[in-house]
C-alpha cells in the first residue's frame, strides 16, 4: 500500500519537478543576473533588479493589480455563490447546468476575449444597441478601460468560483436548512447563518483560485485594457519581450509569487489549518 | 378533550402517488402521541406537513384552532427533532440551542439556554461542536434546541432509531419522563410498535396513506379495528373469525376442560431467551404461535397437542 502511494505521487511529481521547479530555479537565478544587450542574461550577479522594484511606478502597478484581482474575486463571489446555490437546488437538472458552466472552456480563451472586444468596442454590439435605442448620443468608452479588464477577469474566472462552491453546497444536508426554518429563521437568516458559513470552505477555495489567476493574468488586461501596462502580468511580459530585461522580468515574477504567498498565508493558516 | 393540533381531511399527492390520503386526526394537548406505520405509510409526510416543510394538496391543519397549513415553517409554533438531529456543525452545542431564541429576537439567551441544558443533562458539554458529541448527546442537543422555544407541539422523527439498541430502551423512558416534566405535546413518529406502546398516551396507526385507527395503546393492542392494526401492534394468530395474541394462546398435551381449544401438530419451536415460541399447525391452512415458558413442557416437532385459550382473550375486529 505504501509503495502504491508513492507511485501515485510520481506522475505529478515528475511533471512538477521537471516543468515547474526547474524553470522556477532558472527564473530565480536570472533575477540575480544582469541584463544582456539583446535580451538574455549576463554576469555579474547583483541585486539591482530588486532595487528597481521600489520605483513608485512599479509599486503602483502591484497595488493596482492586487486591487483589480480583489475586486474581480469579490464580484465572482457575488455572482458565483447564488448561481452555485441555484444549481445545487436544481434537482435532476444539476448536471445540465454544471455542463453549461463549463461550456465556455470548449472555446479558446483568446477567442472568447476577442468576442468581448467585439461587444465592447465603440462600434460594438452594446454601443450600437444603446445608440439605436437613443439612450446615448455617442458611443461609450467601454473597451480599453479598467471596467473592461475587470469584466474580462470576472467572466474568465467565474467558473473557478462556481465549481468549488457548488461542491460544498451539494454536500450540505438539506435537513440543516429545514432545521433553521423550523427554529424560526427566515430565508435570509438561513442563508447567512447556516448556508454561507457551511459553504465557506468552497468560497475560500474559489476565491484563492480566482484571486491567484487574476493577479497573474496578462491576456485579459492586454486585450481589454488596451495594451497599456496595467497589471503585473503585462509588466512581466513586457520585460521578456519589448523591454528585453529578462533579469527584471524574473525578479518581478518572483516578487509576484512572494506577494501571493504573503497575502494568502494568514488565510490558509486560519481557515484550513494547512500550515 | 382539549385539542392542540387538528388535521382535517389532509391529502398530499406527489407526481406519482398519493402519500397521505384523507387523514383526520386530533392531538390532545399535553399528550405523548405516536404516529406509527410501516415505511412508506405516509407518517413522515404527515409530520413534514405539520412542520411546514411540505404543504398539503388539500385539507386543513389547525394549531390551537388557527389554520396553519399555508404558513412557512418559521411562522409555526411547532418544532422538529430530526431523525439525523440536523445540528449545525459550525456551531457549538450552546449556539445550536440559542439559535432559535436569537431568531425570535431574545436579547439575553443565557438563562433559558442554561435551564434547558440542565433539563437534558448537557451541562459541561455546551462548548463542544456536534462532531465532538456522542449520538445520545447529539440527540439531547436537538431536543434542547427545540424545547427551549417552548413549542405548542414538539415533532420527533424516529427519535430513537439512530441510537444503539441498548441505549434505546433507556432513552425511551427518559423521553417520556421529559415529556411529563415539560408538559409539551410530543408527536412522535416511529415504525417500532414496542416503542409506541411503551411510550405513548395515544397512538395513531397509518397504512398506505390512510389512518387505520387511533386510540390508547391498550385499545389498539386489545381491540384493533382492522386486521392490519392487529398485526402491526404485535404478532397475531388468526383462527377464522377471531384472533389471539401468542401470549394468550396456550399449549397442552391433554385437552383442557372448560376452555376452547383446537388440536394441532407442533411444527417449530423457537427459543427467544425469556420464553419459547412454539408454532402449531391446526389444519385447514391455520396455524398458531404459542408463547410457552422455557422451563415448562418441552415440545418436539411432529407432536400432537391441544392449542387452547380463554374466550375473553379472543380479539374480534370491531369495524
Amino acid at each position: 500500500m505504501t509503495r502504491l502511494r508513492w507511485w501515485c505521487l510520481s506522475p505529478a511529481g515528475l511533471l512538477l519537478g521537471l516543468l515547474f521547479l526547474v524553470p522556477l530555479g532558472i527564473v530565480a537565478r536570472y533575477s540575480f543576473l544582469t541584463r544582456g544587450p539583446y535580451g538574455g542574461v549576463e554576469l555579474p550577479y547583483s541585486l539591482e533588479n530588486y532595487k528597481l522594484l521600489a520605483d513608485p511606478l512599479y509599486l503602483a502597478i502591484f497595488v493596482r493589480s492586487i486591487g483589480y484581482a480583489g475586486l474581480a474575486t469579490a464580484l465572482c463571489v457575488a455572482a458565483g455563490f447564488p448561481l452555485a446555490l441555484f444549481i445545487a437546488r436544481s434537482g435532476r437538472r444539476r448536471s445540465l447546468y454544471l455542463a453549461l458552466v463549463v461550456v465556455p472552456f470548449w472555446t479558446s480563451f483568446l477567442v472568447r476575449t476577442y468576442a468581448w472586444m467585439f461587444l465592447l468596442r465603440d462600434t460594438g454590439l452594446i454601443n450600437t444597441a444603446l445608440l439605436r435605442m437613443g439612450l446615448i448620443g455617442e458611443p461609450l468608452q467601454l473597451l480599453y478601460t479598467p471596467f473592461a479588464v475587470i469584466l474580462g477577469l470576472v467572466y474568465g474566472f467565474l467558473p473557478f468560483m462556481i465549481l468549488p462552491i457548488y461542491a460544498t453546497l451539494e454536500r450540505l444536508d438539506p435537513a440543516l436548512v429545514e432545521a433553521a426554518a423550523d427554529l424560526g429563521a427566515r430565508p435570509m437568516d438561513t442563508l447567512f447563518r447556516v448556508i454561507v458559513p457551511l459553504a465557506s470552505p468552497g468560497i475560500l477555495a474559489g476565491s484563492l483560485l480566482v484571486f491567484i489567476s487574476c493577479l497573474g493574468s496578462y491576456l485579459t488586461p492586454d486585450l481589454l485594457g488596451g495594451g497599456k501596462t496595467i497589471m503585473i502580468g503585462n509588466l512581466v511580459q513586457n520585460q521578456f519581450t519589448a523591454a528585453r530585461d529578462w533579469p527584471f522580468g524574473a525578479a518581478l515574477s518572483l516578487v509576484l509569487m512572494a506577494t501571493i504567498l504573503l497575502l494568502l498565508l494568514p488565510l490558509l493558516r486560519r481557515k484550513e489549518g494547512l500550515l | 378533550m382539549d385539542t392542540v393540533l387538528e388535521l382535517n381531511n389532509i391529502v398530499k399527492r406527489f407526481e406519482t402517488h398519493t402519500a397521505v390520503d384523507d387523514v383526520t386526526l386530533a392531538i390532545p394537548r399535553g399528550s405523548l402521541f405516536s404516529l406509527i406505520g410501516p415505511s412508506g405509510c405516509g407518517k413522515t409526510t404527515t409530520l413534514r406537513m405539520i412542520a411546514g416543510f411540505e404543504h398539503p394538496t388539500s385539507g386543513e391543519l389547525r394549531l390551537n384552532g388557527q389554520r396553519i397549513e399555508s404558513l412557512p415553517p418559521y411562522e409555526r409554533n411547532v418544532s422538529t427533532v430530526f431523525q439525523s438531529y440536523a445540528l449545525f456543525p459550525h456551531l457549538t452545542a450552546r449556539e445550536n440551542i440559542a439559535f432559535g431564541l436569537r431568531r425570535k429576537g431574545v436579547r439575553d439567551v443565557d438563562p433559558a439556554v442554561n435551564k434547558v441544558l440542565e433539563l437534558v443533562r448537557l451541562a459541561g458539554k455546551e462548548q463542544r461542536k456536534p462532531q465532538a458529541l456522542s449520538g445520545g448527546e447529539k440527540q439531547r442537543v436537538a431536543l434542547a434546541r427545540s424545547l427551549v422555544l417552548e413549542p405548542e407541539v414538539l415533532l420527533l422523527d424516529e427519535p430513537l432509531s439512530a441510537l444503539d439498541p441498548q441505549l434505546r430502551v433507556q432513552v425511551r423512558q427518559e423521553l417520556k419522563a421529559l415529556q411529563r416534566r415539560v408538559g409539551i405535546t410530543f408527536l412522535l413518529i416511529t415504525h417500532d410498535q414496542d416503542e409506541a406502546l411503551s411510550l405513548s398516551d395515544y397512538i395513531a396507526v397509518m397504512n398506505k396513506g390512510r389512518l387505520e385507527q387511533m386510540g390508547k395503546p391498550q385499545e389498539l393492542y386489545l381491540h384493533p379495528k382492522t386486521r392490519f392494526v392487529a398485526g402491526f401492534m404485535g404478532p397475531m394468530n388468526w383462527l377464522g373469525d377471531f384472533g389471539l395474541r401468542p401470549e394468550s394462546t396456550g399449549l397442552a398435551l391433554e385437552k383442557p376442560a372448560g376452555a376452547p381449544s383446537r388440536t394441532g401438530v407442533i411444527r417449530t419451536s423457537t427459543f427467544l431467551g425469556n420464553c419459547l415460541h412454539v408454532e402449531a399447525d391446526l389444519g385447514q391452512g391455520l396455524h398458531a404461535v404459542c408463547e410457552v415458558p422455557r422451563n415448562g413442557t418441552s415440545y418436539q416437532p411432529g407432536q400432537n397437542v391441544h392449542v387452547w385459550w380463554h374466550a375473553a382473550d379472543e380479539i374480534h375486529l370491531q369495524p
